[in-house]
C-alpha cells in the first residue's frame, strides 16, 4: 500500500504544503525580493554585454560573422598594443597610487579625534562625489594648453611653463594624475571603515609587546584589512581600465594617441570611425583578463574568510 | 404583391450592414493634420536664434501641407547627435529626419531613401552641388541625403586686418574687399601657401603668431586637410590604393616642418576651441575657422572683432582648396511617412528657406549649392562690414574635406584617426623622420581597407 501511494506521488493536500514550505522558504522570498533588481541588471548589463560580444563577431558593415575576425585584426595592429601597454599604465599607475594616498589619508582621518572626524571626511569626499565630467573640466583650464593657470603660476616663481596636455608624458601625467585626485576618496573612505573595525586590544597587546608604529602597520593593520584591499583594488581596476571622460576630455586621447585607453579609442573606432565591431572588440578585448584577475582575488578573499 | 414588399432575413441584415458603415466609417475631413505626423531631428544651432527660425519655416511648412511636424534640436556636443545617428540605425526607429554630422550620411546609405528627386529639382533651381555635398552625399550614383544648410561650414582663414598688415604688408581687405568692392587679381595670384608661410614666420617674429591647431580634432584636421589637397598630396587615391609615398605628401610635410617652428608651442594639444581663444584675446593674428570666433569677438572682444576679416585660403600647385564641413538631412527608410519628409526637405532646399536660415545664423551657415553666394546677410554683417562677405567660396575655391578622394569608407577613418596632423606631430614634434612618418601612415592605411 505504501508502495502504491508512494508510486501515485504526494496527494494534492500534500503538493500544496510542499509548495507552501517552498515559498515560505528564506532564500525564495531572498530571490523573488532581489528579482527586480535582478531584471534591471540583465536588462541594463547583461543585455547589453551579450549583444556587444555579438557586434564584435562582424564585420566593417554589420552584414557579415566574421567570428574572431577583428580580433585577428586588432592583434596585428601596432596602434593596438599601444592602447594596451597605456591602459595598463594608466591603470595600474592610477590603482597604485589612489591606493596608496587611501591608505594614508585614512590612516591620518582615523587618527583625528571624532568630533572633527567628520569635516575631515566630507572634505576629502569632495572629489569623488561631483561628477567627473565637471571636474575634469576644471582640471582641464587648469593644463590649457595656451592659459593653463598653473603655467601662470610658474611663470610667476620663475619656472618654465609645461606643455602638460600636448607633451606625450606630461599628458600620460596629466590623466593620471586626475583619476588618481577622483578615485583616491574611494579608497579612503573603504579603508576608514576597514581600519575602524581592527579591534583596538591588538593595538594595545602590540603596544605593551614593544612594537612601533610600522611593525603595528604591518602586523597588524595590513593583514586586517587585506580581504578589503584586495575587493578595492580589483574594483577600481575594473573601473579604471575603463575610464572613458577623463581622458576623452583632457586630451581625447592625443597627442598622436599617446593617451588612448580602450574606451576612448574604442569610442574613436566604433561611433566616430563608424566602425562599430572593431569598436565592440576593441572595448571587449580586456574582459577575459580581468575576469580571470577577479576570480583569483575573489578566491583569495573567499579562501581567507574560511581560515578566519 | 405583398412578398415583394415583406422585410426578409437577408435584406435586414444587409440594411444593418450599410447602416453599421455609414455610422461607423467617418466621412474624410481634411484637419489639421490630415496628412499625418512627422519627428524631426536637426542639430542644435550655438548661434542664438538660429533654431527658432528653423523651427518657424518648418511650422509654416506643417500648416501649409496639414501636418504634425515634432522637432528636436540634438547638441553634437560630446557627440551626441551622432550617437543619435547610430542608435536610431540599431534600432530602426526614432526620427522620421534626421540630421547627419559630414560622414554619418554616406555611412548611413543603406537606411536612407534615395532623394534623386528632391535634390534633381534643388541643383535646377540653386545651381549644382558643391564638390564636397556631391563626395559625401552621393552614393552609388543616387543622392541619399540633401544638403543641410544649418551647421554646413568652411574653416578659411579669419584673421587680424591690422596685425597682417603691421607685420607681413598684407592688406587683406583689398586683397578680398566687401560687397561692391574690386578685388585685387594680382594680390589674390600671390595669396599662395608660400606667402602664407612668409606671413606667419613675420607674425610670429612680431609677437603675434598664427594660431593654427596641430591637434586630433576637426578644426585642425579640416585646415590640414585643405593643405595637403593644395599640395596634391593624397593618402589614398579615388580608387582605394594607398598613395601616401609620394613626394607631394614629402613636399607637404616638408612645409609643415617649416611651419610648426613658427606658431605657439602648444598647438598639438588644441582642441577645437583653442584657435578661437587663441583669436578672440587678441595674441593670435589668424586662425583657420568659421566666423564663430569673430562672431564671439563681438561679443565679448569688440576691438578684437572689428579687426577681423574672413577670406579664402591660399593657394598650392594643385589649386584653392578650401576646407569644408556640410552636414545633411536624411529620411530613414522606416519612416511612416516618407512623402511628408519629403515635401519637408524640398521646402528646406528652396532658395527662400535658406536664405532665411543663412540671416538667422550670422552667416555662419553655407549652404550646398553653388548658386546661392548672393545673400545679403555676408554683405551687411558687420563690424568690420563686409567682414564675412569672402567666407563663402566663390570663384577659384574646391570645397574638400580631409581625407577625400578615398572612398568613404577609408576617407572617414583617415579624418577621425586624425592621420594627417598625426604625420605632421610624428615628423617635428616627435622628432622622427618625413620617412618614417610617411611609414608609420601606410601601416596607419592598410588598416583602414577592411571592409
Amino acid at each position: 500500500m505504501a508502495d502504491a501511494v508512494s508510486r501515485a506521488g504526494p496527494s494534492p493536500a500534500g503538493r500544496r504544503m510542499t509548495m507552501k514550505k517552498f515559498v515560505r522558504r528564506r532564500s525564495t522570498i531572498a530571490f523573488f525580493m532581489a528579482l527586480p533588481l535582478i531584471l534591471l541588471i540583465a536588462l541594463l548589463v547583461v543585455y547589453p554585454a551579450l549583444f556587444s560580444m555579438y557586434l564584435a563577431t562582424l564585420n566593417k558593415s554589420m552584414e557579415h560573422f566574421v567570428g574572431f575576425g577583428n580580433f585577428e585584426f586588432l592583434f596585428k595592429r601596432d596602434t593596438f598594443w599601444m592602447v594596451v601597454k597605456q591602459s595598463c599604465i594608466f591603470a595600474i599607475s592610477a590603482v597604485f597610487f589612489k591606493a596608496l594616498i587611501g591608505f594614508f589619508l585614512a590612516h591620518f582621518v582615523h587618527t583625528i579625534p571624532a568630533k572633527g572626524q567628520r569635516k575631515w571626511r566630507g572634505m576629502l569626499l569632495v572629489p569623488w562625489v561631483i561628477p567627473p565630467a565637471m571636474s575634469t573640466l576644471g582640471w582641464f583650464w587648469l593644463f590649457d594648453p595656451s592659459y593653463s593657470a598653473f603655467n601662470w603660476l610658474f611663470v610667476r616663481i620663475g619656472i618654465d611653463p609645461v606643455n602638460w596636455l600636448g607633451d606625450p608624458l606630461w599628458a600620460r601625467i596629466s590623466v593620471i594624475l586626475v583619476n588618481v585626485w577622483y578615485g583616491a576618496p574611494f579608497f579612503l573612505i573603504m579603508y576608514l571603515a576597514a581600519l575602524k573595525s581592527v579591534p583596538e586590544q591588538l593595538f594595545e597587546a602590540a603596544s605593551i609587546d614593544g612594537a612601533n608604529w610600522w611593525q603595528k602597520i604591518w602586523y597588524i593593520t595590513l593583514p586586517m584589512m587585506r580581504n578589503i584591499i584586495s575587493i578595492t583594488v580589483l574594483f577600481s581596476l575594473i573601473v579604471t581600465f575603463a575610464n572613458f571622460d577623463i581622458v576623452r576630455i583632457l586630451t581625447s586621447g592625443g597627442p598622436v594617441d599617446q593617451t588612448h585607453v580602450f574606451a576612448t579609442w574604442a569610442f574613436n573606432l566604433g561611433i566616430q570611425g563608424n566602425d562599430i565591431p572593431l569598436g565592440a572588440s576593441v572595448s571587449l578585448f580586456m574582459l577575459p583578463i580581468l575576469g580571470i584577475s577577479a576570480i583569483f582575488i575573489l578566491r583569495g578573499v573567499t579562501k581567507r574568510g574560511n581560515e578566519a | 404583391m405583398t412578398s415583394s414588399k415583406r422585410f426578409t432575413r437577408r435584406r435586414f441584415l444587409a440594411t444593418t450592414a450599410a447602416a453599421s458603415a455609414v455610422t461607423l466609417v467617418p466621412p474624410y475631413i481634411s484637419g489639421a493634420h490630415a496628412a499625418g505626423k512627422l519627428s524631426v531631428g536637426f542639430w542644435d544651432h550655438w548661434v542664438p536664434g538660429a533654431n527658432d527660425t528653423l523651427t518657424k519655416i518648418c511650422n509654416e511648412w506643417a500648416a501649409k501641407e496639414k501636418v504634425e511636424i515634432k522637432i528636436d534640436y540634438i547638441t553634437s556636443q560630446g557627440s551626441k547627435l551622432q550617437l543619435t545617428g547610430v542608435a536610431e540605425a540599431q534600432a530602426k526607429s526614432g526620427h522620421d529626419i534626421l540630421q547627419f554630422p559630414s560622414w554619418d550620411a554616406p555611412n548611413q546609405a543603406k537606411n536612407l531613401v534615395p532623394l534623386d528627386d528632391i535634390m534633381n529639382a534643388a541643383i535646377k533651381k540653386n545651381g549644382n552641388a558643391v564638390d564636397v555635398v556631391e563626395y559625401l552625399g552621393k552614393v552609388d550614383g543616387h543622392w541619399i541625403a540633401v544638403p543641410g544648410t544649418n551647421g554646413s561650414q568652411l574653416k578659411g582663414p579669419c584673421g587680424r586686418i591690422d596685425l597682417l598688415k603691421k607685420y607681413a604688408g598684407l592688406d587683406v581687405v583689398k586683397m578680398y574687399p566687401g560687397a561692391g568692392g574690386k578685388p585685387d587679381k594680382a594680390l589674390q595670384d600671390q595669396w599662395t601657401w608660400d606667402a602664407f608661410l612668409s606671413a606667419a614666420e613675420k607674425c610670429h617674429k612680431g609677437g603675434n603668431p598664427f594660431g593654427l591647431g596641430f591637434g586630433q580634432t576637426t578644426d585642425s584636421v579640416d585646415w590640414v586637410g585643405a593643405l595637403f589637397h593644395a599640395f596634391g598630396a593624397q593618402l589614398v587615391d579615388a580608387k582605394g590604393n594607398i598613395t601616401v609615398k609620394s613626394d607631394a605628401v614629402k613636399q607637404v610635410l616638408e612645409y609643415a616642418q617649416k611651419l610648426v617652428k613658427v606658431v605657439p608651442p602648444d598647438v598639438f594639444a588644441w582642441d577645437d576651441a583653442s584657435n578661437n581663444k587663441y583669436l578672440i584675446s587678441g595674441q593670435g593674428s589668424l586662425i583657420m575657422n568659421p566666423p564663430s570666433a569673430w562672431a564671439v569677438a563681438k561679443r565679448d572682444n569688440i576691438k578684437v572683432a572689428e579687426q577681423c576679416w574672413t577670406f579664402p585660403s591660399p593657394k598650392g600647385p594643385k589649386g584653392r582648396y578650401a576646407p569644408g564641413l556640410p552636414f545633411f538631412w536624411g529620411i530613414w527608410n522606416w519612416s511612416k511617412n516618407i512623402p511628408a519628409a519629403k515635401s519637408l526637405l524640398a521646402h528646406l532646399s528652396e532658395r527662400s528657406s535658406i536664405e532665411r536660415l543663412v540671416a538667422a545664423s550670422g552667416g555662419y551657415d553655407i549652404p550646398g549649392f553653388s548658386g546661392l553666394r548672393d545673400f545679403k546677410t555676408w554683405a551687411e554683417e558687420g563690424p568690420p562690414k563686409g567682414t564675412v562677405y569672402n567666407y563663402p567660396p566663390r570663384a577659384d575655391q574646391i570645397v574638400s574635406i580631409s581625407g577625400s578622394p578615398a572612398p568613404v569608407r577609408i576617407a572617414n577613418q583617415i579624418y577621425t584617426q586624425a592621420t594627417m596632423t598625426k604625420m605632421i606631430a610624428k615628423c617635428t614634434q616627435s622628432g622622427e623622420s618625413i620617412d618614417k612618418a610617411i611609414g608609420w601612415a601606410a601601416s596607419e592605411l592598410e588598416g583602414f581597407m577592411r571592409t
